[in-house]
């Protein structure tokens, strides 16, 4: 298969601050990966890169083939969650209807099959009875939702997702990793997904990438969260537990 | 009683009103999804000390209120990037606008008389000529923002994704503002800064409370404007009161109860969407 994501050497410096040094990966077409380390390990700044929001400043990025660049339509991005306040003037609609034509300038005249794309956007999401509901008295997990049927409105190859299980409990942690999933493979697109915890992941995930002290490294879950690699990414002994398929990494931050 | 419609300055008044309050409302449904309410606030405020300096200077006060609204409304939004640096940046500008306010004001002597007639406004002395200059300006305004609506919502509601979508909303942020400092600048020497400001927040704050539909809610807030401008005018042409005092008051006292009452309503029947607001 075809790689849609494609860095080599690549490196990001604030200043005297390195946040990416030497990063080298190729994500193929379809793959489901989970983006994981430390905060400040530069995992947002990887998927700024990606969409290209920031430049490196050293190394070659490409995205399906191409240099990255602002308003690419091939990429599909959900933030990490920000609080909509409650008397929000918008409805579910309205919030995932900019997904389609909210970079257009003009008013952009509602027709049906407008409402139609909508339609089947909050579908393949399950928010279809939430379409007329105004977005700030959803609750987390349905706003989330709501964030990803307005990424997919493009039909991207890529799916960027950052940090999209932090807000919600285990439970609605585990609706999110099924549906994401779901999307990722019914429409075959790259999933890059930000995580402070692989467990809820484990199942559906093809390989990890961890970020630590601006290196990287990529793999089966298995291959990376061991010893000898997270112990050289921190630069000091780490321990993974593995208890009844679950990874417990001791003497780190993640 | 209604006879006042047959003079022309009072139909002046209505027409001139009823342009602003469809620019007032359309730029106010904006400015409160934004978080600007206090930035257009401190342009109305700043756009006192323009008028003032031109006054002083022996130039026509809209000039004065051009020069300092728009470029306050640049300094603004370059300043400010985030909410919170951003209210900062307003409270320094306007402090400093009022500041050279003040100096005007004490330099030109017998200026009480213009300081009244900008805060307050001289809406029953427009000529036709004022009303034709605010149509055309108004005009301007609301075609811009028809051009940019749907990026200037998309990056309202979520600068971060309208970033990435390609939204240049650094330079929305900027247009926008500058947009408001005209609508300001020309609505302002003809019907008042209270009025100005009035109209600007108050009818589209009372219409984002009433529905979460963008649409509705603009144009819930145009019918507000122009109720509340038509009910002033007519008011004021009967008593001895001035119109901005019920322009202010009746936004005021429309405003409150739907302040109050809505939060029960937004949480109850809107939910699910077996309610269609």
């Amino acid at each position: 298969m075809q790689d849609s994501i494609i860095l080599e050497n690549v490196g990001v410096r604030f200043g005297e601050l390195s946040i990416l040094s030497d990063v080298n990966l190729s994500i193929r077409a379809g793959e489901f990966i989970v983006v994981l380390g430390p905060n400040g390990a530069g995992k947002t700044t990887l998927l700024k890169l990606l969409l290209g929001l920031i430049r490196p400043s050293a190394g070659k990025i490409q995205v399906l083939g191409r240099t990255p660049r602002r308003g690419n339509q091939a990429i599909g991005y959900v933030p990490q969650h920000r609080v909509i306040e409650p008397e929000t003037p918008l409805r579910a609609r309205d919030l995932v209807g900019f997904g389609l034509d909210g970079h257009r300038w003009g008013i952009g005249f509602p027709g049906r099959s407008r409402r139609e794309t909508i339609d089947r956007a909050l579908d393949e999401v399950d928010t279809l009875s939430l379409a007329e509901s105004p977005v700030g008295l959803l609750s987390g997990g349905e706003q989330q939702r709501l964030m990803i049927a307005q990424a997919l409105l493009t039909n991207p190859q890529i799916l960027l997702l950052d940090e999209p299980l932090a807000n919600l409990d285990l439970a609605h942690q585990q609706e999110a990793v099924s549906l994401i999933s779901r999307i990722c493979k019914t429409r075959g697109a790259s999933t890059l997904l930000v995580s402070h915890d692989i467990n809820p992941l484990l199942q559906v995930t093809d390989r990890v990438l961890f970020l630590a002290r601006s290196h990287a490294a990529i793999g089966a879950p298995s291959e990376v969260i061991n010893n000898e690699t997270l112990s050289r990414l921190y630069g000091l002994p780490v321990e993974v537990a593995r208890v009844a398929d679950r990874f417990f990494v001791l003497g780190a931050e993640l | 009683m209604f006879n006042i419609f047959q003079y022309g300055f009072i139909q002046n008044a209505f027409v001139a009103g009823s342009i602003v309050a469809v620019v007032t409302a359309l730029l106010g449904y904006f400015l409160i999804v934004r978080g600007l309410t206090f930035a257009g606030h401190a342009l109305s405020n700043v756009g006192f000390a323009g008028a003032a300096g031109a006054v002083l200077a022996g130039i026509h006060p809209v000039y004065g209120l051009l020069l300092f609204t728009v470029g306050a409304g640049a300094v603004i939004s370059v300043l400010g990037k985030r909410i919170r640096e951003r209210d900062v940046a307003v409270g320094v500008v306007m402090t400093f606008a009022l500041g050279l306010g003040i100096l005007f004001l004490s330099l030109y002597h017998g200026f009480a008389e213009s300081a009244y007639s900008i805060l307050f406004g001289s809406i029953l002395g427009i000529s036709q000529s004022d009303v034709v200059v605010t149509a055309v300006f108004s005009l301007a305004i609301i075609l811009s923002l028809v051009f940019l609506a749907r990026p200037l919502m998309f990056s309202s509601f979520d600068p971060e994704i309208a970033d990435a979508r390609g939204v240049p909303v650094r330079a929305l942020d900027i247009i926008f503002l500058i947009l408001v400092a005209l609508a300001i600048s020309v609505a302002m020497q003809i019907v008042g800064v209270l009025i100005v400001f009035a109209l600007l927040v108050g009818p589209a704050a009372t219409a984002n409370r009433l529905t979460p539909r963008p649409a509705r809610a603009m144009g819930l807030a145009i019918l507000l404007g122009w109720t509340y401008t038509w009910l002033g005018i007519f008011l004021a042409a009967n008593t001895v009161f001035p119109v901005s005092f019920f322009v202010a008051s009746l936004s005021f006292i429309v405003y409150l109860p739907v302040r109050l009452l809505s939060s029960r309503w937004w949480r109850r029947g809107l939910r699910g969407g077996n309610v269609r607001a």
